[in-house]
């Protein structure tokens, strides 16, 4: 009596189950149906605003390739959801827009496709060495197309430079001097803020100098965050932090939003997608603001770094790698797709001459500064080479906490501590992975 | 039908029932046996797949680690394995996490008291009958328990901010400079004073409830005595309500130990609220930043362990007490 009893409790336990399975069956197979004469449909995660225009035209344009956009939270975001929908096995789109320090993470993931095969061979030359690196990683493997760059400017209030009586800053011994004589003029102003928040900020800051936080060395990879380049600025930076002239708060939060509006941070070292944010976070000060080339160490011999910049890549998950391809070689280097990156989603491309043909207007909220985009476009030369390895998002937690600690003591001895104490979380955390690792 | 019937109102002393019963019973058995389990069913499979298998399936990964070789580049490079309690020991050795207790203790040790006794306070005034208002702050009080930690962060979180403040910006017209209550010496009391407000209103509602449901009755027979208000509310109120607010503090006990929508969203509002403020931030991060499940599995387990050992120990040391007078 009881077995049968038993019997018939588990049969309504996997009848339920089979029903559970059946429906996630049947959607699976309608999502992956693609007949001869149907069209092959693709999805695209993307932040980038205005992206749905940009495809618009290319699915107008290609009725047997349509692609879908998706639109995303933001860069770190969509590597949390892509990355978890790789380890279930599915769920990932066809296409993504990864951001240059995500690429390597995402590679060793699994979750991006080589597309060397697929790829035309003239692509690579569209683009400037240091992007195509960051899609190949050195290899012979091509993990996307470069999409935009995000060289770094100078960012100043026209007006209140004028007002304290202050020259632009070219190296940064004058943009020290220029905290300090804003500061005695009016106690309540700074001339930036570092922020503890911003990783991708300050390792644009380093590349400058020359840094390079990861490297390959044959198997092996090299981690050098603690370089005297890095420390170089951490010091530069904790020195200004500690002296009082340089603000020690975060970017990118209400009080900074209102410190841009009223004139309390005076300036901004951003990069070149910043009049954007100036736009969204304080529209009243339009006209005021002009822009000038990131100070340099060393007059003679400009150099920059990048913050920002994204390629767009196919995932490992897409049923059709062949045509995703042939998208995103469209949209990253097709001159009228060029133009509406430029003009509609306001990216600054990373295609060179596709570029320079896209980007002859100056962005609206810098209409009096028409050479807005020869400044950015000599940035975008000077940046030196870096390398990302494939923890950069513990590097980047690392240095959140370090140098928020660092800031937040306002002591300069605490700032190349913090170097040393991000190099130290990114050693381990490679050599718990099990990576090849010196450093 | 027709042979049941009368069986019902049969005469107890010729006793037809045991016949019936077992003519009756292997066809009824077949049947009525797997009804139970019939409706039992959708609750043991939302149980099993939404509850059992996920903590199974973390205390699987707790034991497991991502190893690559090599670069670590390409497919294949990366294979999940078999590490022991390798997550374990790093998690227990890891000062951050070491830290992260010792600041959630101390939260806990500024928030439960605070929020319980403003919620008890609270809610013996409502109960006195002397407030005009009652209704209105009843509801004034609950009211911020209606507001989702995230947005209550948030509204905190620009009243914190001196340069957005409207606070800083009344004191500083009488003169006063505020404190920056953001920077390191302060912020615990920052992310206290958000859980305070948002949690008082529920635990005052609980403990009224239980106020209300006394017998008015003895405090008659108090007053007849010559027991003043004060003397009632300690004398009478608070013993007869301490099972409820037992019950208020094993919830804020369980609340303390999870704390994490109000420190994440402070965090990238200033310096001093690190990635591993809290156990649960090291989780998320370990998760979701870091990628790295495996960790976050065993610290998660670890969590659950201690949040299991506290509060129910908790109840055990005071179960008698709590208990057996509602009995």
């Amino acid at each position: 009596m009881r077995s049968k009893t038993a019997a018939k409790a588990l049969a309504t336990v996997a009848a339920a189950m089979l029903l559970a399975t059946g429906c996630s069956g049947s959607s699976t197979e309608a999502s992956g149906s693609g007949g001869s004469d149907e069209p092959v449909k693709l999805t695209y995660w993307t932040w980038t605003p205005n992206m749905d225009q940009v495809v618009a035209k290319w699915n107008e344009q290609n009725p047997d390739v349509q692609v879908t956009v998706n639109k995303q939270d933001g860069g770190d975001a969509a590597v949390t959801k892509l990355l978890t929908a790789i380890k279930a096995g599915s769920g990932a789109p066809d296409i993504m827009q990864a951001e240059y320090q995500a690429v390597p993470t995402l590679v060793a993931a699994d979750a991006l496709a080589d597309i060397s095969e697929e790829l035309d061979g003239d692509v690579a030359d569209k683009f400037p060495e240091s992007a195509w690196e960051a899609v190949t990683l050195g290899s012979d493997a091509v993990y996307g197309v470069p999409q935009d760059s995000g060289p770094m400017m100078f960012f100043y209030r026209a007006d209140l430079f004028e007002q304290y009586g202050i020259e632009v800053p070219t190296t940064w011994d004058e943009y020290a001097e220029a905290a300090r004589k804003i500061k005695a003029a009016d106690p309540s102003k700074f001339l930036g803020t570092f922020s503890a928040a911003d990783p991708g900020w300050f390792t644009g800051l380093s590349q400058q100098v020359g840094a390079s936080w990861w490297g390959v060395d044959g198997d092996t990879w090299q981690v050098d965050v603690d370089s005297e380049a890095t420390k170089k600025v951490a010091s530069y930076w904790g020195g200004l932090v500690e002296e009082g002239v340089i603000d020690n708060t975060p970017m990118y939060t209400p009080e900074w939003n209102a410190a841009l509006n009223d004139g309390t941070q005076v300036a901004w070292l951003g990069a070149v997608w910043g009049p954007g944010v100036l736009e969204g976070n304080a529209e009243s000060t339009k006209g005021k603001w002009k822009v000038a080339p990131l100070p340099n160490w060393d007059a003679a011999t400009p150099a920059n770094g990048n913050w920002g910049g994204s390629a767009t890549s196919v995932t490992s998950q897409s049923k059709h790698p062949e045509a995703a391809t042939e998208f995103i070689t469209w949209l990253n280097t097709d001159p009228e797709a060029v133009k509406l990156l430029a003009g509609t989603a306001n990216v600054y491309p990373a295609a060179t001459d596709a570029r320079a043909n896209a980007l002859t207007e100056p962005p609206a909220f810098f209409a009096d500064q028409p050479d807005f985009y020869d400044i950015a476009a000599e940035a975008a030369e000077a940046a030196n080479p870096f390398t990302y390895g494939p923890n950069v998002n513990v590097a980047y937690s690392a240095y959140k906490d370090a140098f928020g600690k660092a800031a937040e003591a306002k002591s300069a001895a605490e700032f190349p501590k913090a170097v040393e104490a991000v190099q130290e979380t990114t050693v381990e955390d490679m050599q718990n992975s099990g990576f090849n690792v010196e450093g | 039908m027709s042979t049941r019937a009368p069986s019902l109102i049969a005469p107890a002393g010729t006793d037809p029932a045991p016949a019936l019963t077992r003519a009756t019973q292997p066809r009824y058995r077949a049947s009525n046996a797997a009804v139970p389990y019939a409706f039992l069913a959708p609750a043991i499979l939302l149980f099993v797949a939404f509850l059992a298998a996920p903590i199974f399936y973390s205390l699987y990964l707790s034991f497991r680690a991502a190893k690559v070789k090599g670069l670590g580049l390409g497919s294949g490079s990366r294979t999940e394995q078999w590490v022991g309690m390798e997550n374990y020991v790093r998690s227990v050795a890891d000062p951050e996490f070491l830290a992260s207790v010792g600041r959630v203790a101390l939260y806990g040790l500024i928030v439960v008291p605070t929020m319980l006794g403003l919620a008890l306070l609270f809610a013996l005034l409502l109960d006195s009958g002397r407030t005009r208002v009652g209704g209105f702050s009843r509801t004034a009080i609950f009211l911020p328990y209606a507001v989702p930690a995230v947005v209550a962060s948030l509204l905190w979180g620009f009243l914190y901010l001196p340069r957005v403040s409207p606070v800083v910006d009344v004191l500083g017209l009488v003169g006063v400079s505020a404190p920056n209550v953001m920077s390191s010496q302060l912020i615990m009391f920052a992310v206290a004073n958000i859980a305070v407000w948002g949690g008082t209103g529920f635990n005052m509602i609980v403990l009224y409830t239980a106020l209300k449901s006394i017998p008015s009755d003895i405090y008659e027979a108090a007053r007849l005595d010559g027991a003043s208000d004060v003397q009632i509310a300690l004398r009478i109120k608070i013993p007869i309500v301490v099972p409820s607010m037992i019950m208020t503090f094993v919830f804020s006990l369980i609340a303390t130990l999870q704390v994490f929508a109000e420190p994440m969203t402070l965090r990238p509002l200033s310096n001093t609220i690190s990635t591993t403020w809290t156990p649960l931030m090291k989780v998320y991060r370990d998760a979701f930043v870091r990628n790295d499940v495996y960790s976050a599995a065993a610290t998660s387990v670890l969590i659950a362990l201690a949040t299991f050992v506290l509060s129910f120990g908790f109840l055990k040391l005071v179960g008698s007490r709590a208990f057996n007078q509602e009995k």
